[in-house]
């Protein structure tokens, strides 16, 4: 044979699936040069992630998107891989490998991955056309094949598996009904009251669900014709999935006289009972238990090429595990215990049946144990570190179920940075490029003492401000003094806040930016640049038709409606609603900017067009000659809404669920022209991929199939975050009243030039659902201020300005002829 | 010192704790007037000393006007930067004739 020649070790490998690759993947990447590999795989194809099968059914991924090693793959690595050719046996005294078409190879050391096979019960009718389980690619093309040319499906099974397979037909266009035999889905994950919920919403989805049905036959004479349960019932149908379970693969390993139980009997080192043989995977059995879950896998993998690689030491140990559903819209977690084994277990649970949202964790000997979440998973995996790290949570009892950001906000303070580490020319201001040995040496020489004269002498933390707490540190630091916090007050000619200063607007009815300063005593009587925006916009926004608007305290850009740029001159950004814009815009967007010699046109990542470098005196009629066209202005400079950005969603996307660009246009129109404390960015995606971005915008809207999904708070800026999910509504007439009651309440409420990011950040998601969520009412009065509000607010400032408001604004003076 | 006065126009055609950019200039630089609240009137060279910003864009509050660019603070009476801020831009002398805006430049000097 030709091995003989080569100096490396052989290593067979049966079983070209999930496991086995990532096993032969490790051991590359340990010791590429010792093995010569060989790959024995059942399946006509190359290596492939089996898990993402339920998203090729669903249609959310092609079979090439899930391939995981591509031919050449191998062929880079030298792993001869025979595809379509099972092994048949091992003969261990031999130490060869037959396979069924006859190939016979000798192994050195042997690994077998053979997976698991899908439970088939002896039931009548199994064996006719229309049945199939779920487990491979080609399972997947027949319940595709079955879903173009028939109508109704049957899934038997409702756990995991079952649950993919029903959602994935019925994102195929099948009518699908579901037999479980228990009372309760995912029984094994879920607890009674999750199972239930789960039903409930697949169920409002269009799946039929016979739940304790026990499958006594499957009739049809040609092909597969109904299902009928031992109670009786009788589901008619054109395809059945079995998917009742699997159990471990073992027929070769048995036959070859190694240890087998349930599974493949593996060591820690994960060995078989001959020292030669490996064995990974949903194969094997390892302390009495065996594997149907993707995490324990790649522990193996890891372990097994480690020891193929001469590390001895490594070994394995099964931790607590987890598991997700992946049907879009459904969040469902679960680790470890689903309720309170005895007396002196703890269970706390979390529901609220308007937000879909229920929580269930067991507590045993003051750590956690198990986790059951649905509706709300995001701490999921924070729940699964604290089990595997056992650590004790006794002291974060009563705030556990309320997540991570909850827990941790209100437990121990966080530690501040180590300043006396850190080196002089550390840069602590990004904005303004100062670094520490400045803000130490100018508080040294100046004898600063406070924030506010670091800023002045420095300007470290005096633009985007987000290294205050730095700066702070810094000063405390150099002069031994702790810095008090003192509730920011507006500005220095007052030492009112934001939100004593709204109070008292409403509550004493005060009308003018005078009788606000007289009523605190300010210290300049017109004020300063800070406050004076400020406190016109708490005015307007109180007092909304009444209070006119002061110019002379806005902001330039707010004043002219463009931004200035560094050069003095303007841009000019017309609005295209949700992103849409017409041959007609486009030609008139292309006129002015030839006609008034425009030097860059930009589009924006707000899906728009930005023209820039326009001369202040050419504004309005650039604004007119849009205008013409049916474009007005974008608000691009304004603290109000900005873009609505969408994607194309279900009108042209083949994966949108709703009309996103439709429902983005419908929230551009009801909120724009609207001032707020900063500005405000929205986004509608269409499905929960998710490309309009809608995830980091003020308010996005991510369309499933059960609705959509209202996400707030946020931002793409400087400090990135996240939004926070608010609420799943069913119709876009209740996307609009949420918008309207979320403008308002952050109208309201957050401080001027704050974000709603860090607004959300100060006051809590959990107060923002109750304010708009929990208290209906409120919500609805919220919106209808709203709207009162935009009845003063939408009109075109450039058709205004076009036709000669405020012209004085924008030309210059010119020279008089003496009198 | 003399001045060559030039008359701009309407005191009305400044608004109130705002300001107007004249289509002249000196010495190549554009020149603002300032009108405060209680009507006061002020020129200043309309370059911030910091970045050259247009201080005839920025927020007047009392005697002072904030650059539109990066809120300096600039004192309308003699160009000065306030404190921390350092530098300057030239004023020149304003008057108001029966309601009608002068504002004097360097007189070109007679040999």
């Amino acid at each position: 044979m030709n091995m003989i020649s080569d100096p490396r070790l052989h290593l067979v490998v049966i079983g070209n699936g999930m496991a086995g690759m990532r096993t032969v993947e490790e051991l590359l990447k340990r010791d590429g040069g010792r093995y010569r590999v060989t790959v024995f795989g059942a399946e006509p194809h190359v290596n492939y992630n089996r898990i993402m099968l339920s998203s090729v059914l669903a249609g959310d991924k092609t079979l090439d998107e899930i391939v995981i090693n591509p031919q050449s793959w191998y062929d880079e690595n030298g792993v001869t891989l025979i595809s379509g050719d099972p092994v048949k046996s091992i003969d261990r005294d031999a130490r060869t490998v037959t396979s069924v078409k006859g190939v016979i190879v000798h192994y050195d050391r042997l690994l077998i991955a053979t997976g698991s096979k899908p439970l088939a019960p002896p039931l009548p009718g199994i064996t006719l056309p229309g049945v199939c389980a779920f487990r491979d690619i080609a399972d997947v093309d027949k319940m595709l094949e079955a879903a173009r040319n028939h109508k109704r499906a049957v899934v038997i099974g409702g756990g995991l598996l079952g649950l993919e397979a029903a959602w994935g037909l019925k994102q195929r266009g099948m009518a699908v009904a579901l037999v479980h035999l228990m009372p309760t889905l995912m029984e094994r994950q879920l607890d009674v009251a999750a199972g239930q919920l789960l039903q409930r919403d697949l169920d409002k989805r269009g799946i039929s669900f016979f739940t304790d049905g026990q499958t006594e036959e499957i009739t049809g004479t040609e092909r597969v014709e109904s299902v009928r349960l031992a109670d009786g019932r009788v589901i008619p149908t054109d395809l059945v999935v079995l998917a009742i379970g699997i159990r471990p693969n073992v027929d070769l390993a048995r036959a070859a006289g190694l240890a087998v139980n349930r599974g493949i009997q593996v060591g820690d080192d994960m060995r078989t009972s001959d020292h030669d043989i490996f064995s990974v995977g949903e194969c094997v059995e390892h302390n009495g238990q065996v594997f149907g879950l993707v995490a324990p896998l790649w522990d193996q993998a890891k372990v097994c090429a480690s020891q193929l690689a001469g590390d001895g030491a490594a070994a394995f140990a099964s931790k607590a595990l987890a598991t997700s559903l992946k049907i879009t819209g459904v969040d469902v977690f679960s680790a470890g215990a689903l309720m309170a084994a005895d007396e002196s277990d703890d269970e706390i649970t979390l529901r609220d049946d308007r937000r879909g949202m229920y929580k269930k964790l067991v507590l045993r000997d003051g750590k956690l144990v198990g986790a059951v979440l649905y509706g709300d998973v995001a701490d999921g995996q924070w729940y699964l570190q604290l089990m595997r790290e056992k650590t004790d949570v006794s002291a974060l009892r009563d705030r556990l179920a309320f997540g991570r950001a909850f827990a941790d906000a209100t437990g121990a303070a966080a530690k501040g940075p180590d300043v006396a580490a850190m080196a002089d020319d550390t840069q602590i201001c990004g904005c303004n490029g100062v670094c520490k040995g400045a803000i130490v040496g100018a508080i040294k020489e100046k004898g600063l003492t406070s924030l506010a004269e670091v800023r002045k002498h420095t300007k470290a933390s005096a633009s985007c401000g987000q290294c205050t707490g730095l700066v702070e540190a810094i000063l405390a630091h150099t002069t031994g003094v702790t810095v008090e916090k003192k509730l920011a007050a507006l500005c220095e000619c007052t030492t009112a806040g934001q939100d004593e200063i709204r109070k008292a607007i409403m509550a004493d009815g005060l009308k003018s930016m005078a009788a606000i300063r007289r009523a605190f005593a300010w210290a300049k009587p017109e004020g300063c640049h800070k406050c004076r925006p400020a406190l016109n916009y708490y005015l307007l926004c109180a007092w909304p038709g009444e209070y006119r608007d002061d110019a002379a305290s806005r902001f330039v850009n707010e004043r002219l409606h463009a931004n200035i740029q560094k050069d003095g001159t303007y841009s000019v950004v017309p609005r295209m609603w949700g992103g849409v814009t017409t041959p007609a815009e486009l030609h008139a967007i292309a006129s002015v900017a030839e006609k008034f010699a425009i030097p860059t046109v930009k589009v924006t990542g707000g899906q728009r067009i930005d023209l820039l470098g326009v001369k202040k005196e050419d504004l309005p009629a650039v604004w007119g000659d849009l205008n013409k066209a049916g474009l007005v202005s974008g608000h691009a400079y304004a603290k109000g809404l900005r873009t609505v950005k969408t994607c194309v969603g279900s009108e042209w996307c083949r994966f949108g669920t709703q009309d996103s660009t439709g429902l983005g246009i419908k929230l551009e129109k009801m909120c724009w022209g609207s001032w707020t404390p900063h500005k405000v960015k929205f986004a509608v995606s269409g499905c929960p991929r998710n490309c309009a971005e809608a995830t980091i915008k003020d308010m996005g809207v991510v369309c499933v199939e059960a609705g959509y999904d209202i996400l707030v708070g946020g931002n793409g800026g400087i400090d990135v975050r996240v939004t926070d999910p608010l609420v799943r509504v069913t119709s876009e007439d209740d996307v609009l009243e949420y918008a309207g009651a979320f403008m308002q309440l952050y109208r309201e409420e957050a401080h001027y030039l704050e974000r709603s990011a860090p607004w959300i950040a100060r006051v809590g998601i959990a107060y923002v659902k109750q304010r708009l969520v929990e208290d209906v009412a409120g919500r609805e009065a919220l919106c209808a201020r709203f709207l009162y509000s935009q009845k003063f607010a939408q009109s075109d400032p450039w058709a205004e300005r076009a036709e000669g408001a405020k012209a004085l604004e924008f030309a210059r003076l010119p020279e008089m002829a003496d009198a | 010192m003399d001045y060559e006065w030039k008359n701009v126009g309407p005191l009305a055609a400044i608004p109130r704790q705002g300001a107007r950019r004249l289509c002249f200039g000196q010495g190549g630089r554009p020149i603002a007037v300032f009108r405060t609240a209680d009507d006061e009137l002020f020129a200043l060279i309309d370059e911030c000393p910091h970045r050259q910003g247009p201080l005839s864009e920025g927020i007047i509050a009392g005697k002072t006007v904030t650059c539109p660019l990066h809120s300096w603070v600039i004192d309308l009476a003699d160009g000065e930067a306030q404190s921390p801020d350092k530098g300057s831009t030239a004023s020149l002398p304003v008057k108001l004739v029966n309601g009608e805006v002068f504002v004097g430049l360097a007189a070109k000097v007679a040999v």
